[in-house]
């Protein structure tokens, strides 16, 4: 049976998931315009952030989120520490109901990059607690096993830094991670456009995470159309086995039987 | 009473409530979504209406945002 025609899912925790596509909801110039990208991307995990109430703010996204049907996956975004992401963490089952986190504990303002160390710490403390613990990691092999040791129950290695749309700047790492790892690797941060999403399940990830590169396209709702396909296209020429790279070429036409003139 | 929310020195009545607090800011969209810490300590949603807060506390109240 060809692998399109097989049930394709992946599991986090005890949730089975059909769709590849994670959808961070960051940067949409609308409500309207998140929902609209939410449905044509398909995903059914959707990342939300926690600040502080603002009075003047308009709509509720929990309820827009809720209509549309996704589950909530909390992030620690803007948190510099394991304490604020642990705190942040809590406030966000609290605020949500669910013990999901997407991990992040940022080390530098500019770059956006984790701190390994305090990731780290962050994540074991967490799964102490009882979270289903997604951490924003390095593309650090070593650190994505650590990660998975202290019981995370994904991770998630950055292509390239947060908003940045550079694409995957380290394959072979990522590839070494999906390697080793006994968990779901989620390519998370650093997607530009469609290729580099399918690049990304190329390798063998499990999943992609997107934000900025759809809800900051010039035309949301399609770019979230197009990752979503690069994600399907990628995940299928993983499953179909590529061939091998080689330096010279090699005919697709038999050579036998040809005519001499 | 002085108290910090999300920062803004507020003064309310002695012995209040975090659910005290909340109904003062009359949060559009209700209560659903928010959560609530004092003095860096998670304050469920259940005692909300018995956590009394003392002098001094700083008091963040949370919702969702787009993010991530």
């Amino acid at each position: 049976m060809a692998v399109t025609e097989t049930r394709d899912t992946f599991t986090i925790g005890d949730r089975e998931l059909t769709s590849r596509l994670l959808l961070g909801t960051g940067g949409f110039r609308s409500l309207e315009a998140m929902a609209a990208a939410i449905e044509a991307s398909g995903a059914e995990l959707v990342t939300v952030a926690l600040r502080r109430i603002d009075p003047g703010a308009r709509g509720s996204l929990v309820d827009v989120l809720a209509a549309a049907g996704v589950q909530l996956l909390p992030n620690t975004a803007g948190c510099f520490t394991a304490r604020d992401a642990v705190l942040t963490a809590r406030l966000a089952r609290e605020a949500f109901g669910t013990d999901w986190v997407k991990l992040e504990v940022i080390g530098d303002e500019h770059t956006l990059l984790p701190d390994a160390l305090a990731l780290l710490e962050a994540a074991e403390e967490l799964v102490d607690d009882g979270f289903v613990v997604l951490p924003y990691t390095n593309d650090d092999p070593i650190l994505a096993r650590r990660l998975e040791d202290v019981g995370c129950a994904a991770v998630m290695p950055l292509g390239s830094p947060i908003g940045s749309g550079q694409g995957l700047l380290n394959p072979y790492n990522l590839r070494l991670i999906r390697e080793h790892a006994g968990v779901p690797v989620i390519l998370d941060a650093g997607v530009g456009t469609a290729s580099d999403a399918a690049l990304a399940m190329e390798l063998g990830c499990d999943a992609v995470l997107c934000a900025s590169a759809i809800s900051r396209a010039e035309d949301p709702v399609t770019m979230a159309r197009a990752i979503r396909l690069g994600v399907e296209g990628g995940r299928l020429a993983f499953r179909a086995g590529r061939i091998p790279r080689r330096l010279y070429a090699q005919a697709s036409t038999p050579e036998e039987g040809r005519s001499e003139f | 009473m002085n108290v910090l929310v999300n920062g803004e020195p507020t003064v309310l009545e002695a012995g209040a409530t975090v659910q005290a607090v909340l109904a003062a800011l009359a949060l559009p969209g209700g209560e659903r979504g928010v959560a609530v810490a004092v003095d860096a300590e998670v304050v469920p949603r259940g005692e909300w209406p018995a956590h009394r807060l003392s002098e001094g506390a700083r008091v963040e109240v949370l919702r969702a945002i787009q993010g991530g």
